[in-house]
């Protein structure tokens, strides 16, 4: 961690009131909360469209994206990159504070919103809303590992991280079974099982399974863009 | 102290300079360029093959599809398409949005990042002429990928021998569709794009907004209770938060397509559709109006 760095990385994510435009996202979903809340459909399953459909499968990869490709690839893109290689700090201290402002950006926007609607939709019962919380608290944190990663070793790190959160996730994943194990979403909401209380939420990936993914995809992404960056050659615009 | 005319005694020699006397092509000219250049700038083409890439696997996935379906309603004797052609632009609507996240950036951030607005309008094209262009452009970018796969479903059910008379209708209803999607979708992308001068930004913005507002307008829609069993009809006015609902239900309640269900989408009563088509309108208007007043200074 480097607090200089840090600083300049949350600036350039929040700055110039992006952070408004950042923030819309949350207080759509409290807002959708509070309606939801009123409502006399059963509330579980409201629960589970709002925080696992919107919260966990919408809002939560778009955060991820934005923090994730926003914390590196836009100053890879215009080129201020180099100003910051050009320090005398380690590369993988580079990556690691990035990730740590992108981690951070990504629980303020998408897993303490998901926190807050669960309890006002549900309440504390059953365990719901720590469950989404601790399940968006881990997707958040490996979707900006994974998307971080992607901002290093592509140009196209937005759209490939789309495709990914959009084809490979949602569309593919919703017909092919085995496509769920190798999906952020699915982890996310396996240690949703794990901490809610039973029979409430229904994941397809085993816990072990999802922890275990979890920690490599995060790990294994970190360390992977700390190489990538330490490697990193400029190019112009296509 | 001597005096500036003392000192300078140059003398100007005629080098034989001529002004341009060719034809001056003019703002048409300048805009009819620009356009072309945006349209093919949205396919990659005249750039690296890399550009090239993404709009052309993404208009590839979406026409895919369709060859496939032919190919089984072929094989399995149907009477029809498993699909109908507007349903089919909703069905793999995701595609589309995905070129439009990733082409209207490339159309609007690049000229703003790399400060080159103010040529173009050091030239006789001025912002009204910009904006058309680029409009135009993303319009018929968008065109290009929604019509293609419906023609290639019309030829083949030509080819299947399938009805030709209400085929062609269909074709029609389909095309009608790829008109009103592009129109509001090529507003709203090239507006967020226009915000930003950096293309990472603008594609996660546009494609945040259609999946964010899509999935509000499924989580309200199913709050008024459009998801029961005996379907409430005013819970389809929900489906006016997201751009891409707008468009299929007013499509899908003026032919009277989309499922015969009562489940399916569409715009409540003739009212509703009256009110879809107004917002149509109004967000393609309003957005365009938002992007002219956007380049007034850059």
């Amino acid at each position: 961690m480097n607090t200089t760095v840090a600083r300049l990385t949350a600036r350039g994510l929040f700055g110039r009131r992006r952070i408004l435009i950042l923030l819309a996202v949350p207080v759509l979903l409290l807002v959708i909360a509070v309606i939801a809340r009123n409502s006399t459909l059963d509330k579980l399953e409201l629960a589970h469209s709002i925080l696992g459909n919107l919260a966990l499968g919408t809002l939560v990869p778009i955060t991820g994206l934005i923090v994730g490709t926003g914390v590196i690839a836009t100053e890879i893109e215009d080129g201020s990159i180099v100003y910051l290689l050009a320090k005398p700090l380690p590369r993988w201290q580079i990556v690691t504070t990035k990730l740590a402002v992108a981690v951070g950006a990504a629980w303020l926007l998408s897993a303490l919103p998901t926190y807050l609607a669960g309890l006002i939709l549900y309440g504390s019962a059953d365990g719901i809303a720590a469950g989404y919380a601790v399940g968006t608290l881990v997707a958040g944190a490996a979707y900006s590992a994974l998307f971080l990663l992607l901002g290093v070793v592509t140009r196209h790190a937005v759209i490939a991280g789309l495709a990914y959160a959009l084809i490979w996730e949602s569309l593919i994943g919703n017909y092919v079974e085995g496509a769920r194990t190798l999906s952020v979403q699915q982890w996310g909401l396996s240690l949703t099982q794990a901490v809610a209380a039973d029979g409430t939420v229904t994941a397809p990936v085993g816990l072990s399974t999802a922890v275990w993914l979890l920690i490599v995809a995060a790990v294994g992404a970190t360390a992977l863009a700390s190489v990538k960056l330490a490697g990193l050659t400029l190019n112009g615009e296509e | 102290m001597t005096t500036p005319a003392q000192t300078h005694s140059g003398v100007i020699h005629d080098i034989g300079y001529r002004p341009y006397t060719g034809p001056r092509l003019g703002r048409g000219y300048a805009t009819r360029s620009l356009y072309v250049q945006s349209l093919r700038a949205a396919f990659g083409l005249g750039r690296s093959g890399k550009s090239k890439v993404l709009p052309f696997l993404l208009l590839g996935g979406l026409t895919a599809p369709a060859l496939a379906m032919l190919a089984i309603a072929v094989f399995a004797n149907l009477k029809q398409m498993p699909l109908d052609y507007a349903q089919y632009l909703s069905n793999f609507s995701v595609l589309t949005q995905i070129f439009l996240a990733a082409q209207a950036p490339v159309l609007m951030s690049r000229d703003l990042r790399h400060h080159v607005v103010p040529l173009y309008f050091s030239r006789p094209a001025g912002r009204g002429d910009y904006v058309a262009a680029k409009f135009a452009a993303m319009f018929s970018a968008l065109m290009i990928m929604l019509s293609l796969p419906l023609l290639v479903l019309f030829v083949g059910s030509l080819l299947a021998k399938f009805p030709f008379g209400d085929n062609l209708v269909h074709l029609l209803y389909g095309l009608v569709a790829a008109v009103l999607y592009a129109l509001l979708y090529s507003a709203l992308g090239l507006l967020i794009a226009a915000a930003t001068p950096r293309r990472g930004f603008g594609v996660a913005a546009i494609m945040g907004t259609l999946m964010i507002t899509g999935a509000i307008a499924a989580i309200v829609r199913g709050l008024t209770g459009g998801y029961d069993p005996v379907p409430r009809e005013s819970a389809y006015w929900a489906e006016l938060i997201s751009p891409s609902g707008t468009v299929e239900g007013l499509v899908n309640q003026l032919f009277g397509i989309g499922g015969d269900g009562p489940d399916k989408l569409h715009a409540p009563g003739s009212l509703g559709a009256l009110v879809f088509a107004a917002v149509i309108a109004l967000v393609t208007a309003g957005s365009y109006a938002l992007m002219l007043r956007r380049y007034r200074n850059v």
